[in-house]
């Protein structure tokens, strides 16, 4: 069959009633504009780290808002927090700021700060 | 017998003092990493030490810097510092010469009024105590400008004063006591015994004669009580900059190095801020967006007393302005970089997705524009136009496929990541063997200059075009626009290039704005600070906008392309990066000249 680049995705369920949900509300306290969001993607396609491999922040974003942290750690870190995202946003959301939290909160153990 | 009970106070809070002054001392020089101790044993016998000897007279006595930013204040500091400084030495001196030798009790010297009650009786008598007296004056004028601006700082010029601990409170309150104290002790030892000064004999004439004999123990004892507690508090207040500041310049003197970990070295830094608060005025969060709780004060403060907090390690636009404005010159950026900084995991590698881009042999030039300029494509055009105008063989690095150079990451603290960055683009720009590279971005200039070991030169554009221009490889057309230029953080402060651009500008009508050079402003953009809110983050970028349209140039230009970007949707002035407004100057002959050249050829 001819490959057209498209695929279908498994099916899953999101309960998010069982999610852990606290960890984006952290998120939005440091950066409350997280909530503005539109998923509009223009990060993406501005996106520095997206030019080389599939790294997306509205994926990364949305996934970790639903509390979906499974392989997202190494996910982050094709981040180079350019902030290229952050001057194209056109909500004024601080993307590269959620980038830096959800970094931290997820690997708060290898990203421990030296104080 | 020079001896007296009250004197036991001052004598055990000095021995405490010393005591722990000593052992601190001693436990940060331990704790220096090996490159500061290899600069210290380097320098230490050097003529750079009579330097820092002379440094430490200059700001350690008669604060210097502080008296050229701000005279009242540094009259406020020299008279407290350097006079009390003098009243030790000539006390000494006096009761050395009343004593008749040079190991005297060590409190003879501090409450010599009370124990020479016999008036002048030796050698230069008179005069030592009118000197004593005069010092005694100038210092308690310093004090009560300290008050003053205790009290109301704007009345000496500071539009805000440090918000200080309790345990800062205490040490102060008792250093304001002991000057008039001492002045309220001798001069009643003066008014029963007359052996004091033009000073404190005056005040004591004031003293009823039928007080002073019951007054003037307890004056001495209060005197010595409020010694003993400022000894007592010094180390662990603000105070402790006045010892340490000496062990600071001598350090920078011999060279050490701020560096990318924690060492003994930020510990000296850390205790040398005597919280002064000029960085407070200097911050821009502060007087743009009015957030007066993060500034350097506040997070030296915290970072010594091992309270920091996350706000106050990030809030910070790392634009340097306040170590540009500290008297002590602390490197506050640096040391803010350093608490920002994460443990790296041995082994770990990141990027390794990034493909690796094939680098173009014999060119001349590597121009790498950076990920904010690709944002901008008015320079990178612009840029193009420039090389091709000159002529030059040039080779577009990361037209395509680029990365980060790696400095973004550095400042939000992930060194690993950034060195991994780093590994990966000197590998492209070294195997390319070009003899020059060239980028548009500040930051990525700042990255190459101190990051990388690359094997060319690297130069900012701002650089590049004037080098061009100086060598006539490009000319402008004569224009009489009004320009203002606005230094980025990274360009100007960062690396120091001011004059390069200025060089440039003056082919246009080059005004000046209030902020030239060191005192520029951030534009808001800048990308160190995660926290910033945008809505503060856009007070801060239309406030230094105001200030630099203030007399209305045609151009505001500046050469960033996150400058730009911010600038831009202020909508005060036009905004253009110094290649945009170069490129739309040049002159064509040169351009003409190369393709009538090749109509030629064709010809042929």
């Amino acid at each position: 069959m001819k490959d057209l680049g498209f695929s279908i995705s498994q099916s899953r369920t999101i309960d998010l009633d069982k999610s852990d949900l606290s960890a984006y509300r952290r998120v939005v306290e440091k950066v409350p504009s997280a909530k503005l969001c539109l998923m509009c993607g223009a990060c993406t396609a501005t996106c520095t780290a997206r030019n080389h491999t599939d790294f997306n922040f509205r994926k990364v974003h949305l996934l970790f808002r639903r509390g979906q942290f499974e392989g997202l750690a190494e996910e982050l870190d094709k981040c180079m927090l350019c902030g290229k995202c952050r001057l194209v946003c056109n909500r004024g959301v601080n993307t590269r700021a959620i980038i830096y939290n959800m970094r931290i909160i997820l690997e708060n153990l290898n990203y421990k700060s030296i104080k | 017998m020079n001896y007296h009970p009250f004197v036991i106070p001052f004598t055990v809070g000095a021995l405490f003092l010393f005591g722990v002054v000593f052992y601190k001392f001693y436990a940060w020089i331990a704790a220096l990493d090996r490159k500061q101790k290899f600069m210290v044993k380097q320098n230490i016998f050097s003529f750079k030490t009579i330097r820092a000897i002379g440094e430490i007279f200059r700001e350690a006595l008669v604060h210097h810097n502080i008296y050229k930013k701000n005279p009242v204040l540094g009259y406020m500091h020299m008279s407290l510092a350097f006079g009390w400084f003098l009243l030790i030495v000539v006390g000494k001196i006096k009761a050395s010469l009343y004593a008749g030798t040079f190991f005297e009790p060590p409190w003879l010297g501090i409450f010599f009024n009370f124990f020479a009650v016999d008036g002048h009786a030796f050698s230069y008598g008179e005069m030592l105590t009118f000197t004593m007296d005069f010092l005694l004056l100038i210092i308690l004028s310093g004090l009560a400008l300290a008050i003053i601006k205790r009290v109301k700082s704007s009345l000496l010029g500071m539009r805000k004063t440090t918000k200080h601990s309790r345990f800062d409170r205490i040490a102060l309150s008792s250093l304001w006591f002991i000057f008039p104290l001492r002045l309220m002790a001798e001069s009643t030892t003066a008014s029963l015994h007359g052996n004091g000064g033009f000073l404190t004999n005056s005040v004591g004439h004031l003293i009823p004669s039928a007080i002073a004999p019951y007054a003037e123990l307890p004056l001495w004892w209060a005197y010595s009580i409020s010694l003993f507690v400022f000894f007592v508090a010094l180390p662990y207040s603000r105070y402790m900059h006045i010892p340490t500041e000496v062990v600071l310049i001598l350090l920078r003197n011999w060279g050490a190095d701020t560096g990318e970990q924690l060492s003994g070295y930020t510990d000296i830094q850390l205790n040398s801020c005597s919280r002064c608060g000029i960085c407070i005025d200097a911050c821009q969060l502060n007087f743009a967006a009015g957030i007066s709780d993060v500034q350097s004060v506040y997070f030296v403060r915290d970072a010594r007393y091992k309270t920091l907090s996350d706000e106050v390690v990030n809030n910070c636009l790392m634009c340097g302005r306040c170590s540009n404005e500290c008297p002590v010159g602390l490197e506050l950026t640096l040391v803010r970089q350093q608490f920002r900084n994460k443990q790296e995991i041995p082994g770990k590698f990141y990027y390794e997705y990034t493909e690796p881009v094939e680098s173009k042999a014999g060119v001349d030039v590597i121009y790498y524009a950076g990920c904010m300029t690709h944002l901008t494509p008015s320079i990178i055009i612009s840029m193009k136009k420039i090389f091709e105008a000159a002529g030059v063989n040039y080779w577009f690095m990361d037209e395509d496929k680029g990365v980060c150079c790696g400095r973004p990451l550095r400042q939000q603290g992930f060194i690993q990541q950034s060195k991994n960055l780093v590994i990966k683009n000197s590998r492209i720009i070294n195997s390319a063997r070009a003899k020059l590279l060239v980028t548009s971005c500040p930051i990525c200039y700042k990255s190459f200059r101190e990051e990388y070991n690359l094997n060319l030169p690297v130069m900012h554009h701002t650089e590049y075009i004037e080098g061009l221009l100086a060598d006539g490889r490009i000319t402008l057309n004569a224009s009489n626009v009004t320009v203002v230029y606005h230094d980025p953080c990274e360009l100007g402060r960062g690396a120091n290039i001011y004059e390069q651009p200025r060089n440039i500008l003056r082919n246009f009508s080059l005004i000046e704005s209030d902020y030239e050079k060191e005192n520029s402003l951030c534009c808001g953009g800048s990308l160190s600070d995660a926290i910033l809110d945008l809505r503060l983050q856009l007070k801060i970028r239309d406030h230094a906008l105001g200030e630099l349209t203030k007399d209305k140039p045609e151009v505001l230009v500046t050469a960033c392309p996150l400058c730009k970007k911010s600038f831009v949707h202020g909508n005060k002035a036009r905004v253009m990066d110094i290649a945009e407004i170069v490129a739309g100057n040049l002159k064509v002959i040169a351009r003409k000249k190369q393709s009538v050249r090749k109509e030629e050829l064709q010809l042929v």
